[in-house]
């Protein structure tokens, strides 16, 4: 709700400018005042006029703004600008005109840039990617309702990928005054509402203090780890309304100074270091524990200390995939004592779950380590858990759990593990490294093996397809930045994968969509990085909202999109085929490879047609595996000259 | 030679040549009844397996022992009864399995080998 000062003023003006309207035309007529003039003696006629009513009388007069004063909108600008925040992905909302036209003109379309979108659910999903490679989170704007309702999927991925995206929605809140029809149909009581389950916080400021409050409040707890999406409900009257007089002075905008990161207690750090020290086998498993790079040198740190293999589930790029410690998921039965850092599933790391059609059709767990396992988790969502949506997964009894964020607390844990180290100890710890050189070896051995495999199949396979894309790229400065729709992990098996831009995980909720738009968003940070940007895009992913490719086009965002094109949505072709099984029916494909409602054919989409009448360079379909190295060498000059480049590619289902 | 002889290898050329294209036509309808009965879904068009389905060529397992894990899976792989894939078609699917041919070494894959 805004201040009933302003909102009173807003309301007022048109009344204003009707009182204003009739003032002149009464001047016209002969006032009291006039008429006694009339009776006073007459000034000599020959005087000269001034400069200014010479100016006044013989030039078109100066047009005034219809609404006076400094726009509340252009304050906003103000605040927004003291945090350095360089795009603004959106898409175009009347509930929000006022501040966009204060962003274009008052603050010249820079810091932020707004970048024209064609979905909200892209606009989050380019500020998600862009965080991922950049650090800094992006600023996006929508209509609070249909937008919000857009955007929603977007902000759910960024919330369980522990990503911060700062979302503003406008809102017209005053019913008594609001346009009627199409406004009030895109105004509500509360809009955050749609998404506080899944964002760090919200807010409705009702003054433009209170505006320049939350927005650097919402900046400061998005980028306090755990990481998340803030929401501020964005009034159009305070925006459009004149800023109140604080004599004669703006509002003052606080200061920005980031919180620093929690850190896991001096107690149990000493404890965990404690057991890791004596374990037999250590194991470590990482999801999104390096932030930054300084997180992947840190746990090089602590591995090698230990000679700790390391299994990276990927969700940020942890540990080199060249390190000989690195390790498969299937290493974790070997540890006698587990390190869990910011592990989105703890249960699933050391349980197994079958989807078997067993136990009344709920499936058959099991456990992935040995009794006795000792295991330590250090983890900032414990600090930011919500009830409703069940991203905090199974529940995992932990022995030493630490509610801090790992990269904050890995100096004092190496520190802790330096100490702890008896030095009778030290000769096994050394042997355990020579065990994990062995056993890497082996693993990258057997992993070239099974890529080997239909090296020469069409449709072209997964493997194939990650190799001859690394082909392509491996001389340049490269960042993978989406891997969608599942080509069984073979970047991460197989690219040699150490920086920590290699890499940028996953969507975080599993949201179907996230591929396409993070992947622009990640090649927009990476562009101003001078890197080389290359994604893994898949067919099903591209669909949901395509509009992103012309995004990319309009701003000349390079990015490389080699399509794993299955022409399936083939998680669920799975789901129903496994289905039908347990249920003894054979699965009715309707024509198509897969069961009916799960196949992307007849027609096949020609998504090189599609991203060519959007600005692309494209290629496709490619469909003999011969026929892909050499596209793809095409594709990666047109990238380097800064245009982005598709090649639409029939691969194998995984 | 005499022509009991060449009698002899005629009738020994034409059983091979037969039995060669039995077996190919069987792995033709194999390949259609992998496509068919989603095999192919997890364990990718020529049985190379992935992240999803295991490896089953080249060198599948023997037919009798993958019939019986086909039958009765009750892990990762959903089973196939009877009703829905029939003995012929399994023994047609395990027939191309079979005429898969062995996958290049990956030593001599220069892409595998950066």
């Amino acid at each position: 709700m805004a201040h009933p000062g302003p909102r009173a003023d807003r309301r007022k003006f048109l009344t204003g400018v009707v009182a204003a309207g009739a003032a002149t035309a009464a001047s016209t007529m002969t006032p009291p005042a006039a008429r006694a003039a009339e009776t006073a003696p007459r000034a000599p006629s020959a005087l000269r006029p001034s400069m200014q009513i010479a100016a006044a009388e013989t030039q078109t007069p100066r047009e005034l703004a219809r609404v006076p004063g400094i726009p509340g909108s252009d304050f906003m600008v103000d605040v927004i600008k003291t945090l350095d925040i360089k795009y603004l992905p959106a898409n175009c909302a009347s509930s929000y005109r006022a501040i966009h036209e204060s962003l274009i003109n008052y603050g010249a379309n820079k810091m932020p840039e707004f970048l024209s979108c064609m979905h909200e659910e892209s606009a989050v999903g380019m500020a998600h990617g862009y965080f991922k490679v950049a650090g800094k989170p992006l600023l996006t704007l929508c209509h609070g309702t249909v937008g919000l309702q857009h955007a929603t999927m977007g902000i759910y991925n960024a919330w369980c990928d522990r990503v911060p995206v700062i979302v503003m929605g406008g809102n017209d809140m005053d019913a008594a005054h609001r346009p009627p029809g199409v406004p009030t149909f895109h105004s509500a009581q509360d809009i955050n509402a749609l998404v506080r389950d899944f964002t760090k916080w919200d807010d409705t400021p009702v003054s433009l203090e209170h505006f320049a409050q939350s927005f650097v409040r919402a900046y400061k707890i998005a980028m306090t780890p755990p990481y998340g999406p803030v929401m501020i409900s964005l009034d159009a009257g305070l925006q459009q309304e004149p800023m109140k007089e604080h004599g004669g002075e703006k509002p003052a905008i606080p200061r920005y100074v980031p919180t620093a990161p929690p850190q896991g207690d001096s107690g149990a750090v000493k404890e965990a270091a404690r057991l890791l020290a004596g374990a037999q086998n250590p194991l470590i498993v990482a999801d999104r524990a390096a932030r930054t790079a300084n997180g992947v040198t840190l746990l090089v740190q602590l591995a090698e200390l230990l000679q700790a293999r390391v299994i990276d589930t990927g969700g940020r790029m942890n540990f080199p995939k060249t390190h000989y410690l690195s390790a498969p998921p299937s290493a974790i039965g070997s540890g006698d004592v587990i390190l869990g850092l910011e592990l989105s599933d703890f249960w699933g790391v050391v349980n197994s779950w079958t989807d078997n059609g067993m136990n009344g059709g709920i499936g058959t767990n099991g456990t992935r380590i040995k009794n006795g396992t000792k295991l330590i988790s250090i983890s900032s969502v414990e600090l930011n858990t919500k009830a409703n949506y069940q991203d905090f997964q199974r529940f995992q009894v932990v022995d030493v759990p630490m509610a801090g964020d790992a990269e904050a607390t890995l100096p004092a844990l190496i520190e802790a593990v330096k100490q702890a180290i008896a030095n009778d100890r030290k000769a096994a710890i050394e042997k355990r490294g020579e065990a994990a050189k062995k056993a890497y070896a082996e693993g990258r051995a057997r992993t070239r093996e099974a890529a080997a495999l239909a090296w020469d199949a069409s449709p072209v396979s997964t493997a194939r397809l990650c190799m001859e894309t690394y082909n392509a790229v491996k001389h340049l400065d490269w960042s993978l930045v989406v891997s969608e729709g599942n080509v069984s992990n073979w970047p991460n098996r197989l690219w040699p994968m150490q920086k920590h831009y290699h890499w940028l995980g996953r969507s975080g909720g599993y949201g179907v969509g996230y591929g396409a738009p993070a992947s622009v968003g990640a090649a927009l940070a990476n562009r101003d990085l001078g890197r080389f940007s290359v994604s893994i895009q898949s067919d099903g992913d591209l669909m949901y909202a395509p509009g992103v490719l012309w995004t990319a086009a309009k701003h000349k965002i390079p990015l490389l999109a080699v399509m794993h094109n299955n022409r399936a949505w083939h998680q669920e072709v799975m789901h129903v085929q496994r289905l039908s099984n347990f249920r003894n029916r054979v699965a009715n494909l309707g024509g198509d490879l897969g069961p009916v409602g799960t196949s992307i054919q007849n027609p096949d989409i020609e998504y090189h047609k599609l991203a060519e009448s959007m600005g692309w360079w494209a290629k496709g379909p490619i469909k003999d595996p011969a026929q892909l190295g050499p596209a793809l060498k095409e594709a990666v000059k047109v990238v380097q000259a800064g245009q982005p480049a598709l090649l639409n590619v029939w691969t194998q289902p995984r | 030679m005499s022509n009991d002889g060449m009698r002899f290898i005629l009738v020994l050329a034409a059983f091979v040549y037969s039995q060669a294209a039995s077996a190919a036509g069987l792995a033709e309808k194999g390949k259609a009844a992998f496509v068919q009965h989603g095999c192919w879904q997890c364990h990718g068009y020529l049985g190379q397996g992935g992240i999803a389905g295991k490896k089953l060529a080249p060198n599948p397992m023997p037919l009798e022992a993958m019939s019986a894990f086909v039958r009765n899976s009750s892990g990762a792989m959903p089973p196939y009864q009877k009703a829905i894939l029939s003995d012929a078609d399994l023994a047609d699917i395990h027939a191309y399995l079979q005429s898969l041919p062995k996958a290049p070494d990956a030593k001599s894959i220069p892409l595998l080998n950066p």
